[in-house]
């Protein structure tokens, strides 16, 4: 699989939340897309996963368009996480999880599901109603759910968001094995540490634009996070790993 | 498990119908009526099952059914558990049709006027939605639309209260309103089924989309469940069984709010799989309270929908306490 975007831009009233943006993921690649607050990230997301049509320009799965292959076709050649998901039925862990199946036409919880279930970590929750999750469990499921469409494509917007530090690293390491057994795998991240520990490539975006894009040594550069988020960061090395911590205000 | 629930339910249902059947004021040997109906003769008893029983208990268990289904469809779409059939405004408006077809007094002259008035009342709120859907509208304006709707159709229903020609006509269509099953045809059911089997086909299809739903629009959609084809069956749908129902039947409350509560705990929340066990309650519910319509010796009868809003109000209360803390 390969997700192309070619010169997108979004325009909503007299705002542009994404302007000419080109991106190309191969199967097999984690992709950590950075930026501020509003730099445009959750609009570029709904564009990838094709939820909505972007102003100018285009998104090609394989080379294919999102209208030739159609809405239940995306449906099974993306998965898609949106930012702070809410679960609104309280339904067991496991129908919530096997909801991921639809595309496949099935909602049972199958082999696919509980696979899914077992690599996000939520087993022991399966028969859990949804509605009394802490907050990191229901990321965690919801992950899960995205997980058992078993789709090409990947995208998580924040899926590390509420989840304490042992299952933020745990939820990292799924995202990259996802990418390693093949997939196109973008996630929204704030952590750079995290972005530039287990991600392939990064993507940093300021005001709608790419800013900077490439390995994570190479976008995680002092003038790079200057001018993106307008920190100082510190570099520290831990096992022949460089480390980067936002530390202070630039300036 | 929820499939041995719907078909509890069906029997259920197919009881009710039996009893409703055999209830009535006048007496009825059954045997002798279905005999005859079946024979085509001609009998008192014969008349009295095509023309008063079979009408009743079709359109109460018909109504109800789609009462019941839209209910939880509904609440499903907006994934709010107060919704309601009345929410899209289309019973307002079939009431409201209805209501003019009396006023200018189209009933007195044919007795079909009340039910077409009804259609041709909840077609034009269905127009009005669904060329909202149709142009991209979502969820939450579609139901402010219904709302408004309600709102206007109710106030054109208190003008025609208001400059009711004598207080009779007043109380006449006040009862009306009110919701009963009494006194329908066969007419009544062929004008009105057709409709209500439609709106149920298209709501029963849209299942899967609003278990989908339960993850909020975007995860629905990334599913491949195209949002606004989901919003236009389900309305569409709605707007068809409940504005038929209205038409021929009145405004019969509750059923459509509380008949999804009640199903909940017997097979689950998942909003598709609740869709046929709701109908089928909301058919029971129905039946029931046609049957204690008839039953309860009061003179004028007892309104249908002042029995389910009586039967449901209450249970409904109850439900909630015994559920306190275990949802939202």
């Amino acid at each position: 699989m390969r997700l192309a975007a070619r010169s997108v831009s979004v325009t909503r009233g007299a705002a542009t939340l994404v302007r000419d943006l080109s991106l190309d993921v191969e199967g097999g690649t984690f992709l950590g897309l950075l930026g501020p607050n509003g730099a445009g990230k959750t609009t570029l997301m709904r564009v990838l996963a094709g939820l909505e049509v972007p102003t100018s320009g285009n998104v090609l799965y394989d080379g294919r368009a999102a209208a030739e292959i159609g809405r239940r076709g995306l449906g099974r050649t993306i998965a898609y996480l949106p930012q702070d998901g809410r679960i609104h039925w309280p339904l067991p862990v496991e129908e919530v999880v096997a909801l991921g199946r639809l595309p496949h036409g099935t909602a049972a919880v199958d082999e696919a599901a509980r696979r899914a279930m077992a690599a996000a970590g939520v087993e022991a929750l399966a028969t859990r109603s949804a509605d009394i999750l802490s907050g990191g469990e229901r990321a965690r499921v919801l992950l899960a759910r995205a997980l058992a469409v078993e789709a090409p494509i990947l995208l998580a917007d924040e899926p590390s968001a509420a989840l304490d530090p042992l299952h933020q690293l745990e939820v990292m390491a799924l995202l990259r094995d996802t990418a390693r057994r093949g997939a196109v795998v973008v996630a929204v991240l704030h952590d750079l540490t995290l972005a530039g520990r287990f991600c392939d490539r990064l993507a940093l975006m300021k005001d709608g634009r790419l800013l900077a894009e490439g390995a994570p040594a190479a976008v995680l550069d002092d003038a790079y996070l200057a001018e993106a988020f307008g920190v100082d960061a510190v570099r520290l090395t831990h096992d022949g790993e460089t480390v980067v911590l936002p530390w202070a205000r630039r300036g | 498990m929820p499939s041995r629930v719907v078909l509890a339910l069906g029997l259920l249902v197919l009881v009710l119908f039996s009893a409703s059947v055999a209830v009535g004021y006048a007496p009825l040997d059954l045997r002798a009526a279905f005999g005859d109906l079946l024979a085509g003769r001609q009998s008192l008893a014969a008349l009295v099952l095509s023309e008063l029983r079979l009408p009743r208990a079709i359109l109460g268990a018909a109504v109800g059914f789609s009462l019941g289904l839209t209910g939880a469809a509904l609440q499903g779409l907006m994934r709010n558990p107060l919704a309601d059939p009345g929410v899209v405004g289309v019973s307002g408006a079939a009431a409201l049709g209805a209501v003019i077809a009396f006023y200018f007094g189209f009933s007195a002259s044919f007795a079909l006027a009340l039910p077409l008035g009804g259609l041709m009342g909840a077609a034009a709120a269905t127009a009005v939605l669904l060329a909202l859907a149709a142009r991209g509208a979502g969820t939450v304006m579609l139901i402010l639309a219904g709302v408004a709707l309600s709102s206007l159709a109710g106030a054109l229903t208190a003008l025609a209260l208001n400059l009711a020609p004598s207080p009779y006509a007043a109380l006449e269509l006040v009862f009306w309103l009110m919701g009963s099953l009494a006194d329908r045809s066969l007419v009544h059911v062929a004008l009105a089924l057709p409709f209500m089997v439609v709106g149920w086909g298209l709501v029963l299809a849209t299942g899967p989309a609003l278990d989908a739903l339960t993850l909020g629009e975007d995860a629905a959609e990334s599913l491949g469940f195209p949002l606004r084809r989901v919003r236009l069956l389900v309305i569409g749908g709605t707007a068809a069984a409940v504005g038929a129902s209205v038409a021929v039947a009145g405004a019969i409350g509750f059923v459509g709010l509380v008949v999804p509560h009640l199903v909940r705990p017997l097979v689950g929340h998942r909003p598709g799989r609740l869709l046929a066990a709701s109908g089928l309650a909301g058919a029971a519910l129905t039946l029931g309270a046609d049957i204690v319509v008839r039953l309860v010796p009061t003179r004028p009868e007892l309104q249908l929908g002042v029995v389910t809003a009586l039967i449901g109000a209450p249970f409904f209360l109850f439900l909630l306490a015994r559920l306190r803390g275990r949802e939202a």
